[in-house]
């Protein structure tokens, strides 16, 4: 294929996103785009995709109207959008399951993968075993330990497990040590990246794969409501399930789009993972390929972050969630720590679903602005997985202390 | 006037292949960081590259990952790599001195204002390896208009129109990453290193060195029968970190590899 016949997607979000790696990877990011470009608008690709969705996956998932917490709050009608009941329990299925059938058809036999909590990192162990894919999976050895059934998981799954020591021992040194390994083994491996970021084509290409679940909450919404809502939150870490579920909206300029980042103990002190609401350490940087806010101490080194949900605790943010910020598009603010284990709480004892810690940044929004909103208005949150996992850090929070 | 990427080439009009040695400033702490460079300009190293440590070296290998963070904790940042630059000078060393980091460092100090005091330091040139031609117009033009080198790599992995592309942009040399993989010793090289070399010549329009895997004078001569220059890195940081006296180590190692070139 020429140069000047290639077709190719835009690498930026305004002046956010592009390909900050080592030369050694920028023909593989040029195969991937030539070969996610040819397979999107693929009949059978998409026929094979869509299958698995609805037969594998679960979809479409439930957007559930929440009654009590709805009456409770006195705000707004809220709707959950139910990403907690697709396979493995979050939205990552969707993007690992697309990424892993487009790495077979590009004859790739080797899958590597980074976790943080071990949603990416499952959801990547059950794409490769169904379609019979060697899998790693990189995950930092701190959060081996605190996240240690989703370790079980990908094993039995039939998963390598490779703890990272460097660093931080956390999810962005388990990126760079993915990324080693994909310098290394370009030739056979793909790399299957689970957020919204890094270089292009991974944050467009995540995007349409979790973009399933904006489309299917606007057609549930106007099943139930007849019309669009005029709210919906959703938490952001990389911010993969977020711009899922925004981007089908984004041309709807009245329904207002709110991203929730991990606020940590608070803000002052910057022990946090607010990349835009710190001023202090959040700025345009670099970080793992791509041009975005990142999170840095005064001489542009990556600081370490911090959230009770390991899903969150991420110094970057997808490049397209800062360009919605600027173009004043999306609005982005935080939850504490403590703020999200009431929203826990309160999601569980009123609608008996435990969210994940992450998805649970979004309900502690929602505690705080139902009270802003009428009753004739409708609220959507995304729900983006269970919290089964978190139990344990739950407890440690709830009863430990 | 001679500009400082002028110098980078001048080394290349020698008759054997030049010996670039890398090395990380702050390790095994800021002070003995210099005295190994000294070292290895006084011991044949025709152009040194200046390691400036990063949080996540993705490009890196253990050995220099190890190197950068124990730099890190030395306290080393962007303004104490150029006064790295500017107290090797004072030294006397003449050699050209490339600044090599990654790039968010620079783009949060500033490229224009990093080109410039860079320059004023007496460094040479710059090489960003997670910075491809296609992100770097910025600080290209920058280091255009000041006169400094800034030197491209090319992978195994790099198309004919990626060569077109670096050989279009790079000056000073070109930086050949000898193996699709990071930095770090391995005991054999490439056995297709030849017919790559070759091909890449086809493009360039610099001398062209070759860097990564290198740990050995018999590696080196067999890499400088092919290449204008040879890098060696992780080997360096290995023996400076298990010697008792590392500019002594470090010194008469580089002294094996120029004696082998």
């Amino acid at each position: 294929m020429t140069t000047k016949t290639r077709k190719t997607l835009p690498p930026k979000f305004g002046p956010y996103g592009g390909q900050f790696v080592p030369e050694t990877l920028m023909p593989a990011l040029r195969e991937l785009e030539d070969a996610y470009i040819y397979y999107k608008d693929d009949p059978e690709f998409r026929e094979e995709f869509e299958h698995l969705m609805h037969t594998y996956v679960g979809r479409p998932t439930p957007l559930t109207y929440a009654s009590r917490m709805t009456e409770h709050l006195g705000g707004p009608k809220i709707y959950l959008k139910r990403e907690d009941l697709a396979h493995t329990g979050a939205h990552k299925i969707n993007n690992a399951l697309g990424q892993a059938l487009l790495a077979k058809r590009m004859g790739k036999t080797r899958i590597i993968a980074e976790t943080g909590a071990g949603q990416h990192g499952v959801a990547t162990a059950t794409a490769c075993a169904l379609l019979g894919l060697e899998c790693i999976v990189y995950m930092g050895t701190v959060d081996m330990a605190r996240q240690k059934p989703n370790v079980f998981r990908m094993k039995l799954c039939g998963t390598e497990v490779r703890g990272v020591d460097s660093g931080s021992q956390t999810l962005k040194d388990a990126i760079n040590e993915a990324i080693r390994d994909w310098v290394t083994n370009v030739d056979t491996t793909h790399y299957l990246l689970g957020s919204a970021l890094g270089p292009h084509p991974y944050p467009t290409m995540v995007r349409d794969f979790q973009s399933v679940i904006g489309k299917e909450t606007r057609a549930q919404i106007m099943k139930a409501e007849g019309r669009l809502p005029d709210t919906i939150v959703a938490c952001l870490g990389g911010g993969s399930n977020a711009i899922g579920i925004f981007h089908d909206f984004i041309p709807d300029e009245d329904v207002e789009l709110i991203g929730v980042e991990a606020g940590g103990h608070q803000i002052s002190g910057g022990e946090h993972a607010a990349r835009f609401a710190d001023a202090e350490v959040g700025r345009p940087g670099v970080l793992h390929g791509c041009f975005t806010y990142v999170m840095q101490d005064g001489d542009g080194q990556i600081a370490l972050t911090h959230s009770i949900s390991a899903g969150l605790d991420y110094a970057a943010v997808g490049p397209e969630h800062t360009w919605l910020r600027d173009e004043e598009r999306a609005y982005y603010t935080y939850a504490t720590d403590e703020e999200a284990l009431e929203g826990l709480q309160m999601l569980s004892q009123l609608e008996g679903i435990i969210p994940a810690l992450e998805s649970s940044h979004a309900v502690a929004e929602v505690l705080k602005r139902a009270k802003t909103m009428s009753k004739d208005q409708i609220l959507v949150i995304n729900v983006s997985g269970r919290g089964d996992k978190d139990l344990d850090t739950v407890i440690g929070a709830l009863e430990g202390a | 006037m001679s500009q400082p990427v002028d110098k980078i080439t001048a080394v290349f009009q020698q008759e054997r292949p030049a010996f670039i040695p890398y090395f990380t400033i702050g390790f095994p702490n800021y002070d003995v960081s210099l005295d190994v460079i000294e070292a290895c300009v006084n011991n044949g190293a025709d152009i040194v590259e200046l390691g400036m440590p990063f949080s996540d070296p993705l490009a890196d290998g253990p050995t220099i990952q190890n190197s950068t963070q124990i730099a890190l904790k030395n306290g080393i940042t962007i303004p104490k790599c150029l006064q790295a630059v500017t107290d090797l000078r004072a030294r006397g060393v003449a050699a050209p001195l490339i600044l090599f980091g990654y790039y968010n460092p620079l783009l949060n100090y500033g490229l224009e204002k990093a080109v410039v005091d860079a320059k004023a330091a007496g460094a040479n040139g710059f090489i960003i390896p997670d910075l491809p031609p296609e992100e770097a117009d910025d600080l290209d033009q920058f280091c255009r208009e000041h006169g400094m080198g800034f030197i491209y790599l090319l992978a195994p992995t790099s198309t004919d129109d990626r060569m077109q592309l670096v050989a279009e942009k790079s000056t000073g040399f070109t930086y050949l990453v000898s193996v699709t993989g990071i930095t770090g010793a391995r005991t054999g090289l490439s056995e297709t290193l030849s017919e790559y070399v070759a091909h890449v010549r086809g493009f360039a329009k610099t001398p062209v060195a070759v860097g990564f895997g290198i740990s050995t004078p018999e590696q080196a001569a067999t890499v400088g029968e092919l290449a204008d220059g040879v890098v060696i890195g992780s080997k360096l940081i290995k023996l400076a970190d298990a010697a008792d006296d590392p500019a002594k180590e470090v010194g008469a190692f580089v002294k094996s590899i120029v004696d082998a070139l």
